[in-house]
């Protein structure tokens, strides 16, 4: 354990694999969370979860064929995103069905396409997350993706709150609810893509709903859930990463354990200061 | 009387089948109108496109002088709406201002107090740091209707503002209703599935009938029509 500390704060290592994926990591936990409290809030919580599984497909496609990875994923995931929240939108048609057909789908052909092609390495990452191989140029898409994410959040607060409450409403008071559905959809899957090759698609899901439910247990106000799910994923991120590098676990499981952590804490202070409340 | 709104040989489908076609009326400031009809007789449907959330088929809907359809009020139909989402009371209710404040990201003082105001006047200044999630029923109404009258400079739109009330909070909601009709001269559009509650306190009654036949005219008209003996029995 003293081992690892001491590598853990050499300089050559803090400078070239610890801080970009401190960086990149908390960039992309920062969106993730901002968008799972609309995410959660509108019940399209499945929407992460099945983004993932397509990216998945397209990058072990991308890595057979040899192509640059996010080219692939970037437009496939986008392109999910929209027919996703399209189907929601569409009361014929069970959106979380279809979320499901897709996301098997895409990783049955991911599997297959790798399995035959006898690649695994690199698809495996996607699979579990790799946040300490993030290169120079994913570490910089992530901090653009966060600036981008947060100033979206911040100038239309007023409206995502309008449309996350009560869409009809949003629309009758004049704002275009579906170009910020479609803001959401594009925001989202490239959060994904970028958090999949850190937490791997099997966890993205967990960064973009933990923190929210998490917030819900406690705060009344929609702004306390936004601001408290951004710092509790934040703070989880930076604990299950110092937790992963002194014990050896995987980076991308021991921070979703410590947001799970935080998740039972939450609730056991919501239901005694509810218990509380009453009598 | 000044003309607020007027509704000009108006079509609109619904899942591919006309539900509403050729329905011309004229609403006056003041009025209190309540659209009477079955399910599926295109209540909803007319409710959309006033609002401009829907975009007739044919027709026009002609607003009175420096109204905009994003100037209606619009209390929806009751739904789960604020069942476990974590908003406060006046987060909810100041969110009815968004159509006034054009591309400014943020709410101004004058809306701030616009909301207080709102929530004063419909009694629950004091549950404006609550959360939605722990309100009654009739509470959550009036919570929705005052987020409705941030945004209505002149006329509220209520679809089944009763829908899911026990019949004492009913009663509050409906007395609310005419208040602000007669002392704050608010023109209110309410759809209702309570015929006699409506001929009491409408001034003018809509009811859509079938897809090519309506009447409106004021309630008096409408109780000796026919068409009303088939909802309030002879």
């Amino acid at each position: 354990m003293v081992d690892n500390l001491r590598i853990m704060f050499t300089p050559e290592f803090f400078m070239a694999i610890l801080l970009p994926a401190i960086i990149g990591g908390i960039a992309v936990t920062i969106c993730s969370s901002l968008l799972g409290v609309t995410l959660v809030l509108k019940r399209y919580s499945m929407i992460g979860d099945g983004l993932s599984h397509i990216g998945y497909g397209a990058l072990s496609v991308a890595a057979v064929m040899n192509l640059a990875p996010l080219k692939v994923a970037l437009p496939v995931v986008i392109a999910a995103a929209f027919i996703l929240l399209r189907l929601s939108e569409n009361s014929r048609l069970s959106g979380d069905s279809a979320i499901a057909l897709f996301s098997t789908t895409a990783l049955a052909v991911g599997i297959l396409v790798s399995s035959k092609a006898g690649l695994t390495n690199d698809v495996s990452h996607y699979m579990f997350g790799s946040i300490l191989a993030m290169s120079k140029s994913d570490v910089i898409l992530s901090v653009i993706l966060s600036v981008i994410v947060i100033l979206t959040f911040l100038l239309l607060y007023n409206r995502i709150f309008s449309v996350t409450f009560d869409e009809n409403f949003a629309r009758a008071t004049g704002v275009n609810a579906s170009v910020y559905n479609m803001i959401f959809a594009v925001l989202t899957a490239v959060t994904v893509v970028l958090g999949m090759m850190m937490m791997g698609a099997l966890l993205i899901s967990s960064l973009i709903v933990i923190p929210t439910l998490t917030a819900m247990r406690v705060c009344k106000s929609f702004k306390g859930v936004v601001l408290t799910a951004g710092t509790v994923s934040v703070f989880s991120f930076l604990v299950g990463m110092f937790m992963s590098l002194l014990m050896n676990t995987a980076p991308g499981a021991s921070i979703v354990i410590v947001n799970v952590f935080f998740f039972l804490c939450f609730s056991v202070a919501g239901s005694l200061s509810k218990g509380s409340g009453r009598s | 009387m000044k003309k607020i709104l007027e509704c000009d040989k108006l079509t609109a489908s619904y899942d591919g089948s006309n539900v509403i076609s050729g329905l011309s009326f004229t609403i006056n400031e003041g009025d209190y109108v309540c659209i009477l009809g079955e399910n599926g007789s295109g209540k909803s449907t007319l409710v959309k496109c006033l609002l401009g959330i829907k975009t007739p088929d044919s027709g026009k809907i002609v607003m009175g002088e420096g109204l905009k359809q994003t100037d209606i009020g619009y209390l929806p139909q009751h739904t789960d709406l604020a069942k476990g989402f974590p908003a406060t009371v006046a987060e909810v209710v100041i969110s009815g201002c968004l159509g006034r404040r054009g591309l400014r990201p943020f709410y101004s003082p004058k809306e701030k107090k616009l909301a207080q105001q709102a929530m004063e006047r419909l009694g629950i200044a004091d549950l404006a740091k609550r959360s939605c999630r722990e309100l009654s029923g009739g509470q959550q109404q009036r919570m929705l209707l005052a987020r409705a009258m941030c945004a209505a400079k002149k006329l509220l739109l209520l679809d089944e503002p009763v829908t899911g009330l026990d019949p004492s909070a009913a009663a509050d909601m409906y007395s609310l209703i005419s208040e602000l009709n007669q002392k704050d001269n608010m023109t209110i559009i309410m759809v209702s599935h309570d015929v006699v509650k409506s001929l009491d306190d409408a001034s003018r009654i809509l009811c859509l009938c079938s897809s090519d036949h309506s009447f409106y005219g004021t309630p008096e008209e409408y109780a000796n029509s026919h068409i009303s003996s088939k909802f309030i029995g002879d």
